[in-house]
This record gives C-alpha cells, sequence and structure tokens, in this order.
C-alpha cells in the first residue's frame, strides 16, 4: 500500500481565541491530526496576507487562518480587517492556479476547543485530497501570472 | 541592529510524563542543539520548578545566552514564570520565546513518532523567531484606585461592602431600581431556612449607606473604553421622574396612583402602581414613575402623584443622563435569568394555570407577595398534593446540557415549607439527589424523616386529561419511577417547574462591552476555570456570582469576595504594566497615506504634520499589529511579533532547505 501523503498545515491564529481554544483542547486532552503547527499572532487581524503566501511558497500544502468570532475580538474589531481581507486573499490564490480549500479561515473561540480540533482534522483530510501543493512545479507550468 | 551573533539557549521540559510520555524530549533537545544560533540545549524534568527556573539562570550567566527558549506548555500559562527567570540573570524579558509542546502536541497527539517530530518544529519555529527578538521595556501607569461593580445582587453588594471597606471607591451599578437582585425575590434559603430578606437586607442598607459606595440604580453601563487600570465607563443613569434629593421616600404617591402594570419582581403574578417600588424594603426606597405604564405621558392628564407629593420632588421633564466615571477595575456580577418555562413544553407551563415555576413559588410563599405567603392554587384553595419537577431544562440536551445546581436544594426548601404550611403530600420527582453543599446532604435525609415523597424519574409530561375519576380535576404527572421499574401516574393539585438557570438575555451584549469571552453554556468565561475562576481574557475585568455559571447563595457570595480580593489587590498595586510590544513606524518607509489610521480600533496612530508620517501614541496601542499588517509599505513594525519574526518562523517550519 502506497504511504499516505501527509499534509503540512500552517495555523495562523490569535492569541486570545483561536490559540486558546487550541490550549483548551490540550488541556481537554483531544486528539487531533499532527499535522498543523501554529503561528501566534496576538490578533487575527495581524496576520498579513503575505504570511499565508510565504507559507504555500516555502513548502506548506495549506493555510488555516483563525481568530475570535466577529464582534468578540480582542482588539475590538481587529478580526474584521481579517474578515476583509480574506477574499481578496481567495481572488489572488485563484489566479495563482491554487485551490480555495487550501487556505480556509475559521472563528474558534478560547473555548470552542473541540471546534478547533474539527476544523484541524477537517482541514487535513481536505489538503490530504487535494495533495502536494508542489509550488514549485505549478509556478514552473505557468500557472503563475 | 543588536541581532549580531545572537546565543540561544534552548530549555525542553518534561512536565513530568505530561510531555515525556509522548514526546522523545532527548531527541528533542539534540535536534535543538543543530539547530542555528543554538549555543545550548537541554531537557528537565520541571521547567516551572525553582530548580528548573534556575536552570534557565545559571545557564543564561555560563553560557553568556542572549535568547531563551522554553519548550513546555502554553505561554498563555507559563510566559510570565520565564519571563521572570530570564529577567532576574539580568536579560531583557522580551529575549524570551516559549514553544508549546504539551498543549499543542504531547497532549493533542498519540503518535510518539510524529508528535516528537512536531515538538522539533516548535522549537525550531521558536529559535527562527528569537534570533529576530528584540528587547522592549515595560512600561507602567497608575491604577485609578476606583472600582465600578456592574449588578446590586448579592454578589455585587458583597464585593462592593468588601472594597469600600478596605477603603476603596465603589461605584455600584445596578439595572432595576433597587439592589438585592434575585436573592430579594427568594423567601426562605436553604438548608438553613433563615428569611432571604432579613439576611440581605442589612447588606443592602450598609451598601446604600457606606461612605465609599457610589449606588447608580436604575442605570446601565453603555460604553466601556480603555484599560487595565484606566478604563472610562459611560453610564445611562435612566430617567426617573422624580427628585431622589427631594423626595422622602413617604410612598403616598404609590397609594394614590391609579394606573397599574404587571409586576416584574412578582414574576407577573399580581399588578404593582404606575409610580412604584420594585418591592417593600427596596434599597434606594425612593420609586420611579414608569413612563409606559403611566397615563400622563400617554395623555398628558392625571398626575395625581403629585397632588399629594408634599416635598414636591416629582419632575416630569426628567430626561436619561449620562455620567462618565473613571475606574481602576470592573466587576462583572450581571446574574442569571431562567429558561422559558414554556420552552420544554410538556410540562404545561402557560396551558395548565397551577403549573407555576420556583421563582413563582418564592413569591407565593412570601409574605410580602402576591398571596401574602398562602400556598394556595389558582382558584384560592389549599393544594391537597404538591408535585416538584426537577431538571427542567437542566441536564437536558434539548435545552441545557448542565445541571443548575441549586434546583434539587430549593426543591427540597419547597417541600419542606409545603409540608409546614399546608396538609399537602409533597411528590419530589428526580433524576440524581444533588446535595454536595455544606449541610445539604443532612438537610434531605431531614426531609426524607418528614415524609416527602421522592420518586426517582424525570417527568414525562403533564396532563389535565383524566383517565380514572381520582385523576378528575386534577394536574397528572406521567414519570417512569426507575427505582420501581414502572410507569406511574401521579394526580396533583399544584406543580412546580425547578426550570434552568440560563444566562441573561443580553449576556452577549455584555460580554462584548466588557471583553469577556463566553463558555459554549453562555456563560461568562473565567481566565482558568479552576487556577482564576474570577479573572477574565480583559485584565482588570473580573467576574463574581451566577454569571460565570449557576452557583447557590453561599459560593456566589464567596465569589464577590474573591473578585473583591483580586480587584483590591490591583488597585493596592497603584500601577500596572502595560503592553511594552506595542507598534512603532519606521520613518523612512513611511509614504503618509494614513491607511493605518483607519484601521486602528484604539485610534493611536497619529500624524506628524511635519514630517509628513505616522505616529504611534505607545500608551493608546494595545499591540494587535493590524496596522503592521495593513501598511502597503511595510512601514509599521508589530513589536514583538514584526514581519521578519513570523517568516522567520514559517520559513523554518516549511522551506525545504530549513
Amino acid at each position: 500500500m502506497a504511504e499516505q501523503f501527509e499534509p503540512k498545515i500552517a495555523v495562523l491564529c490569535c492569541n486570545w481565541c483561536t490559540y486558546a481554544g487550541a490550549d483548551l483542547a490540550g488541556t481537554s486532552r483531544m486528539k487531533y491530526a499532527p499535522n498543523v503547527r501554529l503561528i501566534r499572532t496576538m490578533c487575527s487581524g495581524r496576520i498579513d496576507p503575505s504570511f499565508v503566501m510565504t507559507a504555500l511558497k516555502d513548502g506548506a500544502d495549506g493555510v488555516l487562518i483563525a481568530g475570535c468570532h466577529p464582534a468578540d475580538c480582542h482588539y475590538i474589531n481587529g478580526n474584521h480587517k481579517t474578515m476583509r481581507r480574506f477574499p481578496v486573499l481567495h481572488t489572488m490564490l485563484a489566479q495563482f492556479g491554487i485551490e480555495r480549500d487550501r487556505v480556509r479561515l475559521e472563528w474558534i473561540s478560547a473555548s470552542e476547543g473541540d471546534r478547533f480540533v474539527e476544523v484541524a482534522n477537517e482541514m487535513t483530510e481536505t489538503v490530504r485530497k487535494l495533495g502536494p501543493l508542489d509550488w514549485k512545479s505549478r509556478t514552473a507550468a505557468g500557472n503563475v501570472a | 541592529m543588536k541581532n549580531d551573533d545572537p546565543r540561544i539557549g534552548v530549555f525542553v521540559c518534561h512536565c513530568g510524563t505530561n510531555i515525556a510520555g509522548i514526546v522523545n524530549v532527548d531527541s528533542v533537545a539534540a535536534a535543538a542543539r543543530t539547530m542555528p544560533f543554538v549555543v545550548h540545549a537541554e531537557e528537565y524534568k520541571f521547567m516551572c520548578s525553582d530548580p528548573g527556573q534556575a536552570l534557565v539562570r545559571d545557564a543564561i550567566l555560563k553560557h553568556r545566552l542572549n535568547r531563551v527558549i522554553v519548550a513546555a506548555c502554553s505561554p498563555r500559562m507559563h510566559e510570565p514564570t520565564f519571563r521572570k527567570a530570564t529577567a532576574l540573570a539580568g536579560l531583557n524579558p522580551y529575549l524570551f520565546e516559549m514553544a508549546n509542546i504539551r498543549e499543542h502536541c504531547s497532549w493533542v497527539h498519540t503518535d510518539k513518532v510524529a508528535a516528537t517530530e512536531k515538538a522539533i518544529d516548535l522549537v525550531k519555529s521558536a529559535v527562527a523567531k528569537a534570533r529576530y527578538l528584540e528587547p522592549l521595556e515595560s512600561r507602567y501607569v497608575n491604577v485609578e484606585p476606583k472600582v465600578l461593580i456592574v449588578g446590586g445582587g448579592v454578589a455585587g453588594i458583597q464585593a462592593a461592602l468588601d472594597i469600600a471597606n478596605g477603603g476603596t471607591k465603589v461605584v455600584l451599578v445596578e439595572r432595576q431600581q433597587s439592589i438585592g437582585g434575585r436573592m430579594a425575590q427568594l423567601d426562605k434559603t436553604f438548608p438553613t431556612l433563615d428569611c432571604s430578606a432579613c439576611i440581605l437586607t442589612p447588606k443592602m442598607v450598609q451598601a446604600a449607606q457606606h461612605p465609599n459606595i457610589e449606588l447608580m440604580t436604575y442605570s446601565e453601563i453603555e460604553e466601556v473604553k480603555g484599560y487595565v487600570g484606566n478604563f472610562t465607563v459611560r453610564i445611562r443613569r435612566k430617567a426617573t421622574f422624580i427628585d431622589p434629593k427631594v423626595c422622602t421616600a413617604c410612598g403616598v404617591c404609590i397609594d394614590k396612583c391609579p394606573w397599574k402594570a404587571t409586576s416584574s419582581f412578582e414574576e407577573g403574578l399580581s399588578k404593582r402602581k404606575a409610580v412604584y417600588r420594585l418591592f417593600p424594603q427596596a434599597v434606594p426606597g425612593i420609586p420611579v414613575v414608569d413612563k409606559d405604564a403611566c397615563k400622563y405621558f400617554e395623555n398628558g392628564k392625571c398626575k395625581a402623584c403629585e397632588k399629594f407629593c408634599e416635598p414636591h420632588a416629582f419632575r416630569w421633564d426628567d430626561q436619561d443622563k449620562i455620567v462618565e466615571e473613571k475606574v481602576g477595575a470592573i466587576i462583572v456580577a450581571t446574574g442569571y435569568d431562567l429558561i422559558d418555562p414554556k420552552l420544554p413544553s410538556q410540562y404545561g407551563y402557560g396551558k395548565l394555570k397551577n403549573v407555576i415555576t420556583g421563582i413563582e413559588f418564592e413569591r407565593i410563599n412570601n409574605a410580602t407577595g402576591p398571596t401574602a405567603g398562602k400556598i394556595v392554587t389558582k382558584e384560592g384553595k389549599e393544594p391537597e398534593s404538591v408535585a416538584i419537577l426537577h431538571c427542567i431544562g437542566s441536564r437536558d440536551r434539548n435545552h441545557c446540557e448542565y445541571c443548575s445546581r441549586v434546583c434539587c436544594m430549593y426543591a427540597l426548601k419547597f417541600a419542606h415549607l409545603i409540608k409546614e404550611k399546608t396538609k399537602a403530600t409533597v411528590y419530589n420527582f428526580y433524576i440524581d439527589m444533588r446535595c454536595f453543599g455544606k449541610g445539604y446532604e443532612e438537610f434531605y435525609h431531614r426531609l426524607l424523616e418528614e415524609g416527602v415523597k421522592f420518586i426517582r424519574g424525570k417527568a414525562a409530561y403533564v396532563t389535565d386529561q383524566a383517565l380514572t375519576d381520582a385523576e378528575q380535576g386534577k394536574l397528572i404527572i406521567s414519570a417512569e419511577a426507575t427505582t420501581l421499574g414502572k410507569t406511574l401516574r401521579v394526580p396533583v393539585d399544584m406543580v412546580i417547574l425547578a426550570n434552568a438557570m440560563t444566562p441573561q438575555k443580553d449576556a452577549a451584549d455584555v460580554a462584548r462591552k466588557f471583553g469577556i469571552g463566553r463558555s459554549p453554556d453562555g456563560f461568562f468565561l473565567e481566565k482558568h476555570p479552576k487556577l482564576e475562576p474570577v479573572s477574565t481574557a480583559t485584565d482588570g475585568v473580573y467576574l463574581a456570582g451566577t454569571c460565570q455559571g449557576p452557583k447557590d447563595i453561599p459560593d456566589t457570595v464567596a465569589q464577590g469576595a474573591a473578585a473583591a480580593s483580586v480587584a483590591m489587590s490591583l488597585i493596592q498595586r497603584g500601577t500596572v504594566e502595560v503592553e511594552a510590544a506595542t507598534a512603532g513606524v519606521i520613518d523612512d518607509l513611511c509614504s503618509g497615506c494614513k491607511i493605518c489610521q483607519d484601521v486602528c480600533p484604539y485610534s493611536a496612530i497619529g500624524y506628524e504634520v511635519d514630517k509628513r508620517i505616522a505616529e504611534i501614541n505607545a500608551s493608546l496601542c494595545k499591540g494587535c499589529g493590524t496596522c503592521a499588517a495593513t501598511c502597503p509599505s511595510s512601514a509599521i513594525v508589530a513589536k514583538h511579533f514584526n514581519d521578519q519574526q513570523i517568516l522567520a518562523q514559517i520559513h523554518a517550519l516549511y522551506a525545504q532547505e530549513g
């Protein structure tokens, strides 16, 4: 049997909700795919779209952006900016020929450890099905505008 | 730049077997030794212990470390601990970075190889960031020596008294016209059966008369701005149409008012006047005019009340006023609501008139209540039998999954009171008897001896459809008696529903105003479920009482006192450390486009007209970094989370070359 593809998933998330939600998943000893790696920022509003592109270019197969639920932002409304940047990022990814499902935006609160687990697993499975991103061969094939 | 020659030390924690049971810590330390700029790596059983922290201090001196990484638990747990240890060795605490290999790794994965691989990656990411860490200066601001308490129930009153007795000023804001909250509605309290009002009203009066407490009843919080130690709160003081400085609270106006409205305090069981006091022992005792019920506001006529008011206290042009208060700490004690008893519709509330709720029974049994304390049915007759149904909405996945914690005990109390006042047979339909508190189990035993009938089984439904002569004109409880293994139909005259405690209806709005989170059940979320039960995600905002979750009076009072002590400790400290990791502008890169100003939630970005560049007011900046992500010229640096640091983490994790 061929070895299963293990996608690399980067999680860019805020300190107050999603990072704490992932902490809660840990404290509650919930289990999820070991494919995700969290990178903490204070607010999801800090997440520059270029971070996402860099992660994909470097070798991540998928990126999850996550923060507090709309209106629950620790910094009043930083997540609104995240929310508004996201469609632009998606449009750009499409122009690069990158599948929509590789980059996902989710709101996961500090009390939603179970939600974090769910999203981490879903994301891993979705990207596993899509296969390796393989940025270099894509760009070589002229998929980049 | 000061980043020349980073010397990084990595410390890998076993956390007993919490980490070492899944992650091969030796491999992690060995891998760390091969990472760029790492000059020292070791592992230890408990890094947070004194000897663990000493390891960090010693290694900083011995190996001339200028960056420290501890791979252990969440930075939300022990970052302050290790920052302190780093600082003790003379290193700037911001040159410390944490890798979370417990909550985000060993506790959530079962595959040891994959977990070890991930732990190494997380350390790699931290090492990459550490290389670019820069020292930051901690800043301190003074704490406003005043505490705002939101909610004048027993939790808020207790907190207010404790703080005020300690010599600190308190503003106690209550939405209703009187303090007292839910406890004021109760008749007796379990398990001691002391009268609720008798133990509460002295505290209410103390709070009202205390020189350090400013009572703002009939008021609501409009807006909260600022941060720990320095909040600015806007409070709406609703129009009462009566001048509290002139009114003597004689109550003649109440007697003379011809207009009535449904009394919320009496749970809709009786009427009150359009000018009214919430309840006889209300504090303050000055009545308010209910604009919706008063005919004067409808047709400009009446004013019967004013005609008899000797001190001329009525002010018909009274309007809502907004006042501003500066406070150092906030205690949220906004209490609970009850689930709509019609929602679990099988119990017939609203259709069958002798099906009532627990809080309605409290009022019926109360001497000042709608029946002057007589336990009677809606027909005015003493019931021959009463059923108390436990867990209505609580412990029910269709409604509230949690246990409301007080119902078993107040059901016992009701049973005792009914037995005391009537000759009725009393049935308790319960799932489990949860008598967890001091003297509670003993009270349950007492009730068993008083001849109350306990049926282990949740009531399925209540109906008035009689099947036998004995059931004619009765309410019939259908339930499975699980200890007998058979289904029962029990005819009674009165049914009391122990309906679930829920968050207040506006809990979501209140949570937003104060920047506090909510748990899945909707109650406010404490910072740590065990070790920080009164703190919240927002520094300087604390919780007390049932807004955090269902609890009984002893626990509510204890939490009120706990919140007071935490708030006091902040006030006593006098100063508070504010975010050092703010944003900064690189003057040479800024084009002065001002896009950053639009995204800053704190209006912390100004504009230097001479240089035509953005300028950040560090005392307003909270360090969210939204401006840094937005700046098209990369001219804004989010300190401690700058582009270089985050990109280094991404490269470390994903770049093929490593």
